[in-house]
């Protein structure tokens, strides 16, 4: 299964929802897909891109929010996987793209190629719906049936570990983060 | 336990004035009456973390939402989030008002804060985060109002040293 089917696949649902990524292939291939002023791409900050989707669904309760994190950003976060689980809001949407590698540095393997299981972790943090999957078509349904909001969900997407060529996009980071930012003062109007 | 409950609530007011409405907090012994006046504050979102770097990016979700916040943290805390700091709050401006215990400093009897103590303020001066000091009941209010006001305007973290002077009381 490769991470650019996966999101090309839930791209027209996302239209509504706040998404968050993290750095590198997530990033560039969602903007590769087309970028709209509803999606932040947090291009540094290993590990915050889940505390930025908490922060924001807290905030904005009535406001379905998405991210796409990944294996390497998650383990540099795993307590934030219990803050989450903690406030739980029900419109939070976890996806993790686990290619079991680093791979925008070179594809270095993370703990998960040898057995660290992302599943197992996130249910005992306490979050309350995880799933793994592992094709194009159980990804786009957990994704669309968490998307409904009935409690808060992290899906574990096992992916290959193939990116796009290139990394750096010509979207400058403040102009998306000042685009994001309107866009839900715009919302909130 | 000697710290300061009214100058505690007089820091949680003068935060609530400011609008500030979300509270990221990691307890610790100086911010135990601000954390539970966030908590019992039911116009307050208090979010309790693992880790203080975490705060960063609940800031910067709250701040896009337009929620004005507020971390509350020891000074090793600041140490554990500093590259939350340079790599998001830095990187895409986000305002982040910090209110940092500054344990470490003249009078601290924990042998194990004193290394915290020796590099916060050079720490801050070399992430060029500007900074300045709650220690006296009577300035304190006005001070956290001007860091706000400056977190917004220059859209990057400012931080506020809580000072034994003023939290603890023997």
């Amino acid at each position: 299964m490769l991470r650019i089917d996966c999101l090309r696949s839930v791209y027209p649902e996302l239209e509504r929802s706040l998404v968050v990524t993290i750095m590198g292939a997530v990033a560039a291939e969602l903007q590769s897909l087309g970028h709209r002023s509803n999606f932040f791409y947090l291009q540094h900050a290993m590990g915050l891109a889940s505390s930025t989707g908490l922060g924001l669904a807290l905030c904005l309760p009535e406001q379905k929010v998405i991210v796409f994190d990944g294996d390497g950003s998650l383990l540099m976060n795993l307590g934030g996987l219990s803050t989450m689980a903690r406030y739980r809001p029900k419109q939070l949407v976890h996806v993790v793209f686990d290619n079991e590698s680093l791979l925008s540095v070179g594809g270095f393997p993370t703990a998960t190629s040898t057995g660290t299981d992302l599943e197992g972790i996130a249910r005992a943090a306490g979050i309350p719906r995880v799933s793994t999957v592992r094709s194009v078509e159980n990804f786009k349904s957990a994704v669309l049936d968490a998307m409904q909001g009935r409690d808060l969900t992290t899906i574990i997407a096992k992916v290959e570990a193939k990116g796009p060529t290139a990394y750096v996009t010509d979207l400058s980071l403040l102009e998306n983060r000042f685009q994001f930012r309107r866009h839900i003062q715009l919302l909130k109007c | 336990m000697p710290v300061s409950l009214a100058n505690s609530k007089l820091i949680y007011d003068a935060l609530k004035e400011c609008d500030v409405r979300l509270v990221s907090a990691l307890p610790e012994t100086w911010l135990v009456h601000l954390i539970r006046m966030a908590d019992d504050d039911p116009e307050m979102t208090l979010v309790r973390l693992a880790k203080e770097e975490e705060g960063v990016g609940i800031s910067a979700g709250a701040h896009f939402a337009g929620v004005k916040s507020a971390m509350l943290m020891q000074n090793h805390g600041f140490l554990a989030s500093i590259n939350g700091i340079v790599s998001f709050a830095h990187l895409y401006k986000i305002p982040l008002l910090m209110l940092i215990s500054y344990r470490g400093s003249f009078g601290e009897r924990d042998p194990w804060q004193t290394q915290g103590g020796n590099v916060t303020e050079p720490l801050l001066r070399a992430l060029r985060i500007p900074y300045s000091f709650l220690d006296a009941a009577d300035t304190a209010k006005k001070r956290i109002r001007q860091a706000q006001t400056l977190a917004e305007s220059s859209l990057q973290p400012v931080a506020l040293l809580l000072m034994r002077d003023l939290m603890w009381e023997e």
